[in-house]
């Protein structure tokens, strides 16, 4: 028997809701009052049976290895992919072209720091720690997501990575505000509660670029070419190649495949590219009327498979700047340890 | 170099008690009490934090979850819906 243990988790509670939230933000609502519906409803007992009732597992529960294995391979690419997220728009903090803007990117890549906190925090519930996590990201052993090998050009970039990007994230994290496991659930409506800002502060940024002289019309334009595809290669590979994906469905860790929620993103962005004045840069585009969506070119998988193997733009950039922040922050860490320790001798 | 967990609890109102909000690795309390501040406050989600070393918990085991509560379970007499009142009786 356990008697101390860990129980990081990170709630969403209380977090201050968007007024009039709709769309996805009325579905991470949603998914925080259904967490709470299942708190209220009797105990279940076993695994399966907690499964079934859409009940909440949560850290020490018994459960299957398979189970915890694959949620800690999940939550920590997830967090991973949040820390290496920084860089790409942290490269544009000294270069915003207004205070305002560097407070608002300043502000995001602050953001992004805490996802990935509150996401190891949710991984280490599950018996993983800190450390390894850490090693995992900096040996390469563990990924994140290949959006972050691409390289920020221009400035528009800030723009179409808040729109595009995060909104691609959002697309797919939603769902996960319902996920079975009770700590990565709570983790994840934090999040997307948050994120939602990143994804208006983008399509804003863009906005006023695509209404901009002609040379930030340009600048846009060419930030959502680059940016297109690659956000759709952010759901993964089609269902037909999708590796894990039926037992997370059946333990409802996911709840949508890679295409359903790619189909999604792309019905979400052709009228907002509309209302940009923007052109998604696909000349297939066109709404199907049999099929109530739009049919669109698939982004290129063996592009997005020479990625995660390390072969993007970026990828060894990427890893050296993080593995060189990391060694250069040990005297911080090894001084605030010696400080911590003197006090307990004092 | 191993820092060890501290649970995260936020006051998010006056008038609200502390409510645990997550957990977070720091060297001491002060450390923790500052990355708590810039984790959970970003968006003025508090008016006060507590943080505790995560090993100074002890906690009850969800093995024994059953045994452990059941003393509660079959004492209904314990809530006032319990107690059934004659008619037209008020203020009770």
């Amino acid at each position: 028997m356990h008697l101390t243990g860990k129980f990081c988790n990170t709630e969403g509670v209380d977090t201050p809701a968007v007024k009039g939230a709709d769309g996805l933000l009325g579905e991470v609502e949603r998914a925080e009052a259904a967490l709470r519906a299942a708190a209220d409803r009797a105990g279940a007992g076993s695994f399966e049976a907690v499964i079934e009732a859409d009940q909440k597992i949560e850290p020490r529960d018994v459960m299957p290895e398979d189970y915890r294995k694959g949620l800690i391979r999940q939550i920590a690419q997830h967090a991973h992919s949040e820390i290496i997220g920084m860089q790409p728009e942290g490269n544009w903090i000294t270069r915003a072209p207004s205070l305002r803007r560097k407070a608002i990117l300043l502000a995001k890549v602050q953001d992004e720091a805490g996802h990935g906190l509150y996401l190891y925090a949710a991984a280490e519930t599950l018996g993983v720690t800190r450390e390894e996590l850490t090693e995992a990201l900096l040996s390469g052993r563990q990924k994140y997501s290949s959006i972050f090998n691409y390289p920020t050009l221009t400035w528009a970039d800030m723009g179409a990575i808040g729109w595009l990007v995060d909104g691609a994230a959002i697309v797919n994290q939603v769902p996960l505000c319902r996920c079975s496991y009770g700590p990565y659930a709570r983790a994840m409506i934090r999040i997307c509660k948050e994120e939602s800002f990143h994804q208006r502060q983008g399509y804003q940024s863009l906005y006023v670029l695509a209404n901009g002289s002609p040379e930030q019309r340009r600048m846009a334009q060419d930030a959502v070419n680059r940016w297109w595809y690659p956000s759709l290669a952010m759901f993964g590979p089609p269902d037909s190649e999708s590796t894990h994906s039926a037992q997370s469905m059946a333990w409802k860790i996911k709840r949508f495949s890679n295409d359903e929620l790619r189909q999604r993103f792309v019905d979400m962005c052709v009228p907002q590219a509309d209302i940009l004045g923007l052109t998604l840069p696909d000349p297939d585009l066109k709404w199907n009327e049999q099929r109530g969506h739009y049919d669109f070119t698939p982004p290129d998988f063996d592009e997005l498979m020479r990625v995660v193997k390390g072969d993007g733009p970026c990828n060894r950039q990427r890893m050296a700047h993080r593995r060189r922040a990391h060694d250069e922050g040990a005297w911080v860490r090894e001084a605030a340890a010696a400080y911590a320790a003197k006090g307990k001798t004092a | 170099m191993n820092e060890p967990l501290w649970e995260v609890f936020v006051r998010p109102r006056r008038g609200l008690s502390h409510t645990h909000v997550g957990s977070l690795h720091a060297p001491d309390a002060r450390m923790a009490l500052r990355h708590a501040r810039d984790l959970y406050t970003r968006r003025q989600e508090g008016v006060s934090i507590w943080v505790v070393p995560a090993s100074e918990i002890t906690a009850s085991s969800p093995d024994e979850k059953d045994s452990f509560f059941d003393p509660a379970g079959d004492k209904i007499y314990r809530h006032p819906t319990f107690y059934e009142l004659p008619e037209g009786v008020e203020h009770l």
